[in-house]
């Protein structure tokens, strides 16, 4: 410390007073206070920390030694804030802290929303820090399931990369800092009445900041407000608009369907309520004994989705011929005036049927329009489905559930060219990354500085944040209230689990430093919206119910039934031609959407649907497009070490190098693109990572186009896929399938040719599982493959990340995989998904060739692993018929990272290096369960165990349970004709059996 | 003992050259060792086989340090070189105690020759096989819990694991092979400390010769202990190889579940381990300058076994083969095509040329008693038993019960370095042994010459 540090001291000038004696003695108060030294004191009200400020101080030093003691300080505050609960009223168990018993987590209704609409969910807090997402039951859009997203978001929240200070040009400063300089803005934008201020969002669908932003507006009523969402569904929007000449909220009644159409709609895996379209799809599908009704879907698709893996009849169609399909189709049905032949056959010489079976079914079937697909198919989808009667009973409209349904690129452009004019003063970016996932010809990134002063509020530093003087660090919605609305409209409530980690604040703090009351908290701001807005007596009681829900009741928006515009649909564009040039189709990610979980590992690292790819994106196309670009892999069986060719893909004069994965069943004439890689300023996981179709996506079309060049260029690419070989050898018996009709003809014509030896076929003698006997039963009829329950596993498991160079070796960790497979014309093959986790075999051949017996056989049949003892031989692995073992080549766990001990389930052992590991049906809900039933003198009920990979799976495809007990749910399964085990002819009696798939085609059609 | 039963069988080519007494055979055998001198190409394959041997202490390091990724083993192929490695060598090491109990027990008095440092093969190349379980366990300072030693929790191995009845066939005949090797040995320690100038070696040879005098109550107590620990090696050949292969038949894989795999291990074993004492005896006798101990006719006979061991192995892939498609198992029949076919096939029908093909040339009288073409044929023969080891845990393991989860195996450097590092390890301690101790058995070869025949004849 420098002298003047020693001068200014308070404790130094109390030290000196002391000192004095006899006639040194102050007389009176003024005496004391003319000293210099004082007169500097009274100046600095924190002598000490505020030296480094002062002008006439050697300004480096000072202010370097502050910044490392301010640095050092936050960072200790972020880890003691760790362990530290909300001072604010979290439901239910704030007020009773001896109802916290450790061991034993609390569950705590939340809200994630995604594209700004909600899902509800529960999250799991140990302690005081949030470990596992799970569904909300009580939430319309979940009903107790959840997807990859969500159940990687509890990652997010510990993701070590995530901004953790207020940074003004990377230099770090207080919220109250920036707070001054917000009001400093607006004091001057005050004259023009906010003119010069535009705050940029994603779409929001939150009543709390609607009220904000009117309030907002009101004040500076020249203030624009603008959205942008990337993958947002902005065609659907046109479409409502273009069908009813208003904004409309569309969403469906599936379970009333018997059939449905999806127009490239991947309505079962991707989308606001695709969980809840998911259970209810494959609720008309569940054959049980004599009841063998089912439902019937077409898919229309370019790119396999799960939604075509589950299609009884999927079609590829390039992305821009489904518009030439749909005026077909309504043609057909009579809905619309449209051409009723072409030059493409595959079109016309299906719709007859299609039609015919959809008019068959007035009032029960449903045409869902692909949110990627132009707005007239989605005008033509409200026109068949009126034409149906569909409206009101499968398809339903309310208002719009987003505060102001608008045209998001207009309000971008309107953004670009208020930029261009210089008429943007202040540019508050709450939330995305524009500079990133704009459409290209913006060039946003550039664009943006025009701006004068750029905050943006995120909670990881991106490409936006670099061109930003200010970056906010956000919450993350663990972290802090908030509302938002469901698909449907329902009010969600998100009640955060833990202080911010990084003192982040949310959109809604952001947003209220702009009012009145600026430094109202979030709980205050959501309490006090829903206090103006409750009528009932006892807003008390009724908040905290709807806060312990997660929900507010019946709080969805009324449905409403518009009429469709007589000239809503105009007449058809001419059909596009065959051959010539590539169609260019740009979809967001199933694992990272457009970006925004790059930095995510959990879902970087998970196997895609269908293709299994993970870390990567790649230019996906047909078998027959990759014969004649000359493009095949050489090695089929090993795209991860032998490599796949690369391709120069040219649109608009903008190009693109990227890998080649060849994708059965991709339209042909057309090269799918995956959004949101090749970031180039993320976190450790995210950056870097596959290659960026941004660079080639315009705003003129934001999801499909011809006009794509392909060319094969030089050089390898080294692709992590996770599963090589897909084409299904019938002859194994592993994955089984039949038609419905074949099913009520035999039912066990699924498992025709396959062998299944007696049981008494063994020389040792039977055990007798007396107690429990833990067994699981996976629908095949019921699985999409949308690998929820791969992330689910991941997060209850603490099942480590191995990085694209170890997955592209084979040695990725997910206990559970999803496989898909093939079958028939690689062109058009039908599909199948299996989840796989261990099969707890009752003979297990793992156990008989470990030579330290580290896994054995438990009483109540699960093939139990002994971490502990494992010397790490991988004799087991190599046994396992099943192939589910994984082995932790090195020490994959996180040992080291602080933030990340956080996320670990403390009920599940973190693996070392050099130890083999495998799916335990989540043995320690097994347990936890079974010590309450014992402490209750009960057994455990059906249902009381829950694995993670059951509670999570949108369609109840798994079921778990003991399998001694005949009234358990998983029994009852065990019992259906269709139950197979896989490799059954082994004699390993796997505890975990699949029933065979089944598929409900129109006899009208040719498969 | 009636003297007409005495037969002298008069040999149709002697087993070594004529001219030697023996006091010159003593005088060649043991000058390499009590020389001085240490000749030039000793200094070169030493070095050659030290530099070898730090890429495996390298290896291993790294190994011990970060985990055995750093080999090319994944999900589904968990075992790669290094249960091939160790196959490989604990196949060699068949030979030294076939030939020394064996041939022993069945009077085949050529072995005399090359039953010393066919036996100090075993035990290096039983060493090298050794390194591998270790080196390639998930957790090898844990290597002790395959043993069952008492311990405060009652934990045991499990004996239905071949792995622990390796860690018992493997040992035993690691002990039984220094046991043999060292008893033979001790008449020739006397010689050489009898012979020895130096003070300080005369020392050692004396200390390890435990007081070797050379009296009849010795020679006696000697041939005893030899014969009876022939009859305990003599099973252990088969036994050991046979307890290696149930590491694959036990398991369920298609391609390693089948019952023949004892004897075809066994032949493949023998196979092998004569092609690497011929490919050790042929530099050394022209190195040495010892073709008159080591003559021709070794060389042939030793090829007529590899020529005789190969045809059991040929003749054990076609029956493999056939049964794989005459078991009707989907899984055998399309392990058995996908090797022939798959992504290994041209390993596999590389390893057919040398195990199948180019040992048939063997037939060829010039074949067997040219020595440059004998080492290219031995090497050939090792090449090829290491590819079928190889080919049987890899290509099995890549593509077996579930489609989902095939995959191939890319070996990676540090899969390179340990091989070739044990390798290393055994030229350095083959190196050290000829350097060291006498590579030829003195006092066995001295019984070979028409000296000893005579006496043996007046004695009876």
């Amino acid at each position: 410390m420098s002298d003047l540090n020693k001068k200014t001291d308070l404790a130094a000038a109390r030290a000196k007073l002391e000192g004095t004696r006899g006639r040194h003695y102050w007389r009176s108060l003024e005496d004391l206070a003319s000293t210099p030294e004082f007169q500097e004191l009274l100046e600095h009200e924190f002598p000490r920390q505020a030296i480094g400020w002062s002008d006439d101080e050697n300004p480096v030093e000072g202010r370097r030694n502050f910044l490392k003691l301010m640095g050092a300080s936050l960072a200790l505050g972020g880890l003691a804030a760790c362990t530290r609960q909300p001072t604010e009223h979290i439901m239910p168990y704030v007020r009773q802290p001896e109802e916290l018993v450790p061991g034993r987590p609390l569950f705590y209704a939340t809200a994630m929303t995604l594209n700004g609409v909600a899902k509800g969910v529960l999250a799991e807090s140990h302690e005081g820090r949030p470990t596992k997402i799970e569904g909300n039951p009580e939430h319309p859009a979940t009903l107790g399931a959840a997807d990859n997203l969500l159940q990687a978001s509890v990652l997010d929240l510990y993701d070590p990369d995530r901004s953790t200070n207020v940074l003004l040009n990377g230099e770090v400063r207080s919220w109250s800092d920036f707070y001054t300089t917000l009001r400093e803005v607006l004091a001057q934008q005050t004259v023009k009445q906010g003119a010069g201020i535009h705050i940029l969002t994603e779409t929001i669908t939150s009543p709390t900041i609607a009220d904000q932003l009117q309030r907002i507006q009101k004040q500076y009523p020249a203030l624009k407000w603008r959205q942008w969402e990337p993958a947002g569904p902005h065609s659907a929007r046109a479409g409502a608009a273009q069908a009813f000449g208003q904004p409309v909220n569309t969403y469906y009644n599936v379970i009333g369907a018997d059939v449905i159409v999806s127009l490239d709609a991947d309505f079962l895996a991707e989308g606001p309520a695709a969980f809840r379209y998911a259970r209810e799809f494959a609720g008309r599908r569940r054959v049980r004994g004599e009841q063998t009704a089912m439902n019937r879907l077409y898919a229309v698709e370019p790119m396999p989705t799960p939604t075509g893996t589950k299609a009884d009849h999927r079609i590829p169609l390039r992305a821009g011929d489904i518009e030439e399909f749909t005026w077909a189709l309504a043609t057909a049905l009579g809905a619309a005036n449209g051409p009723k032949s072409g030059d493409n056959a595959e079109i016309y010489k299906r719709v007859g049927a299609i039609a015919r079976d959809l008019q068959a079914h007035k009032g029960t079937s449903l045409v869902i329009a692909g949110e990627y697909q132009p707005p007239i198919v989605h005008a033509l989808a409200h026109v068949m489905n009126a034409n149906l009667g569909n409206v009101g009973k499968t398809v339903l409209y309310s208002d719009p559930i987003e505060i102001n349904s608008t045209d998001q690129l207009a309000s971008l452009q309107d953004l670009v060219s208020d930029l261009d004019a210089g008429a943007v003063d202040f540019l508050l970016i709450l939330g995305g990354n524009p500079a990133f996932n704009a459409p290209v010809e913006l060039g946003m990134k550039d664009r943006l500085r025009k701006a004068r002063l750029r905050v943006h509020l995120s909670s990881l530093a991106d490409e936006t944040s670099e061109v930003c003087q200010w970056t906010l660090p956000e919450t993350h919605f663990l972290e802090t209230w908030g509302d938002a609305r469901a698909f449907d409209g329902t009010v969600t409530l998100q009640q955060p689990l833990i202080e911010p980690l990084y003192g982040g604040q949310s959109v809604l703090q952001v947003l209220n430093m702009m009012t009145d009351n600026p430094l109202l908290s979030p709980y205050d701001l959501v309490k006090g919206y829903w206090a103006t807005q409750h009528t009932g007596a006892d807003f008390e009681s009724w908040w905290r119910r709807s806060v312990h829900d997660g929900v507010i009741a019946s709080s969805a928006l009324p449905t409403k039934m518009p009429a469709v515009r007589g000239e809503a649909l105009g007449t058809p564009a001419a059909p596009r031609p065959q051959g010539g040039t590539v169609e260019v189709i740009f979809r967001p990610d199933p694992a990272i959407y457009d970006g925004r979980f790059a930095n995510n590992a959990w879902l970087q690292e998970w196997p895609k649907p269908i293709t299994k790819l993970s870390w990567d994106n790649a230019a996906f196309m047909s078998p027959a497009d990759a014969q004649r670009l000359n493009v095949v892999p050489k090695e089929q069986l090993d795209y991860g070490m032998t490599g796949v060719p690369m391709v120069q893909l040219t649109y608009q004069g903008r190009s693109l190098r990227a890998p080649v994965f060849v994708q059965p069943g991709h339209a042909n004439g057309s090269i799918t693109l995956h959004l949101g890689y090749g970031r180039t300023r993320s976190g450790r996981a995210g950056t870097g990572q596959g290659f960026n179709p941004y660079g080639l996506r315009t705003a003129r079309a934001l999801w499909q186009d011809l006009g794509l060049e392909v060319k094969k260029t030089d050089g390898t690419y080294y692709l992590a896929v996770t599963q090589n070989e897909h084409v299904l050898d019938t002859r194994r018996h592993i994955y089984r399938s039949a038609d419905v009709a074949e099913y009520q003809k035999n039912p066990l014509a699924p498992h025709e040719g396959a062998d299944v030896p007696p049981r008494e076929l063994t020389l040792y003698p039977e055990y007798n599982y007396s107690g429990y006997a833990w067994g699981m039963a996976i629908d095949l009829t019921s699985c999409t493959g949308c690998g929820a329950c791969i992330t689910a596993c991941q997060s209850e498991n603490n099942i480590a990340v191995v990085g694209k160079d170890q997955v592209r070796r084979g040695r990725n960790m997910q206990w559970l995989r999803v496989d898909s497979y093939y079958n028939g014309d690689p062109g058009n093959p039908s599909m199948g998904n299996q989840p796989v986790p261990c099969q707890q075999c009752e003979n297990a051949p793992c156990e008989l060739v470990c030579p330290v017996q580290a896994t054995s056989h438990s009483a109540e049949g699960l093939n139990d692993m002994v971490y502990n003892r494992c010397v790490g031989t991988r004799y087991c692995s190599n046994n396992c018929p099943y192939k589910v073992r994984r082995f932790n080549f090195y020490l994959f766990s996180d040992w080291d990272t602080p933030s990340l001990k956080l996320v670990r389930n403390p009920d599940v052992t973190v693996r070392s290096r050099g130890v083999m590991e495998k799916c335990t049906y989540c043995v320690q809900r097994i347990n936890f369960a079974k010590i309450d039933s014992e402490r209750q003198d009960r057994k455990v009920r059906d249902g009381e165990i829950q694995t993670a990979c059951q509670a999570t799976c949108p369609t109840e495809a798994i079921i778990f349970g003991d399998i001694n007990d005949p009234n358990s749910r998983v029994s009852k399964m065990k019992a259906e004709k269709l139950n197979y085990a896989m490799l059954a002819d082994l004699n390993t009696r796997p505890r975990t059996t699949y029933l065979a798939s089944l598929r409900n085609p129109n006899p009208e059609m040719e498969a | 003992m009636p003297e007409e039963q005495v037969v002298d069988t008069p040999e149709s080519q002697r087993v070594i050259a004529p001219g030697y007494t023996f006091g010159s055979v003593t005088d060649q055998i043991s000058t390499v060792v009590l020389t001085k001198h240490t000749p030039l190409f000793w200094f070169a394959t030493f070095a050659a086989g030290f530099v070898l041997l730090q890429g495996l202490l390298l290896s291993a390091l790294l190994l011990f340090w970060k985990g055995v990724g750093v080999w090319g083993i994944r999900m589904p192929v968990m075992w790669g070189w290094a249960i091939t490695n160790f196959v490989w060598w604990i196949g060699i090491g068949h030979a030294g105690t076939l030939i020394s109990a064996i041939l022993l027990l069945l009077n085949q008095s050529w072995r005399n020759s090359i039953n010393r440092f066919a036996e100090a093969m075993t035990l290096f190349a039983v060493m090298c096989a050794g390194m591998f379980p270790l080196l390639h366990m998930g957790r090898p300072w844990l290597f002790y819990w395959m043993f069952p030693y008492p311990n405060p929790m009652n934990v045991e191995p499990n004996f239905r694991s071949p792995l622990v009845w390796d860690v018992f066939a493997v040992s035993t005949y690691f002990t039984v092979s220094l046991l043999f090797w060292f008893v033979g040995l001790i008449p020739d320690l006397g010689t050489l400390r009898d012979r020895a100038q130096h003070l300080i070696t005369k020392y050692i040879y004396g200390m390890l010769s435990m007081g070797w005098r050379g009296s009849i109550r010795h020679w006696s107590v000697y041939e005893t202990c030899s014969l009876l620990l022939a009859g305990v090696a003599t099973p252990l050949v088969l036994s050991v190889h046979t307890v290696v292969s149930f590491d694959f038949t036990i398991a369920i894989v298609p391609g390693w579940h089948s019952t023949f795999f004892p004897p075809y291990f066994v032949a493949g074993a023998i196979y092998s381990g004569f092609a690497m004492v011929l490919a050790l005896a042929i530099p050394l006798r022209s190195f040495y300058h010892m073709e008159g101990l080591i003559t021709d006719r070794h060389l042939e006979n030793s090829a007529k076994l590899m020529l005789a061991t190969g045809l059991i192995v040929a003749y054990a892939y076609i029956m493999e083969t056939f049964m794989a498609w005459y078991s009707g198992s989907v899984y055998e029949q399309q392990a058995f095509w996908n090797r022939m076919t798959g992504p290994y096939s041209a390993q596999y029908w590389f390893l057919i040329t040398c195990n199948v093909v180019a040992p048939n040339l063997l037939w060829i009288r010039k074949f067997r008693t040219t020595p440059v073409l004998l080492f290219i044929s031995s090497i050939i023969v090792l090449i090829g038993m290491w590819l079928e080891r190889f080919m049987i845990i890899v290509s099995s393991l890549a593509q077996d019960y579930t489609q989902s989860a095939w995959g191939l195996f890319h070996a990676t450097r540090w899969d390179f370095a340990t091989f070739f590092g044990t390798i290393g390890f055994f030229v350095v301690m083959f190196f050290l042994f000829v350097r060291a101790l006498p590579m030829i058995s003195i006092f066995e070869v001295r019984t070979l010459l028409p000296q000893a025949k005579v006496r043996e004849e007046v004695r009876s």
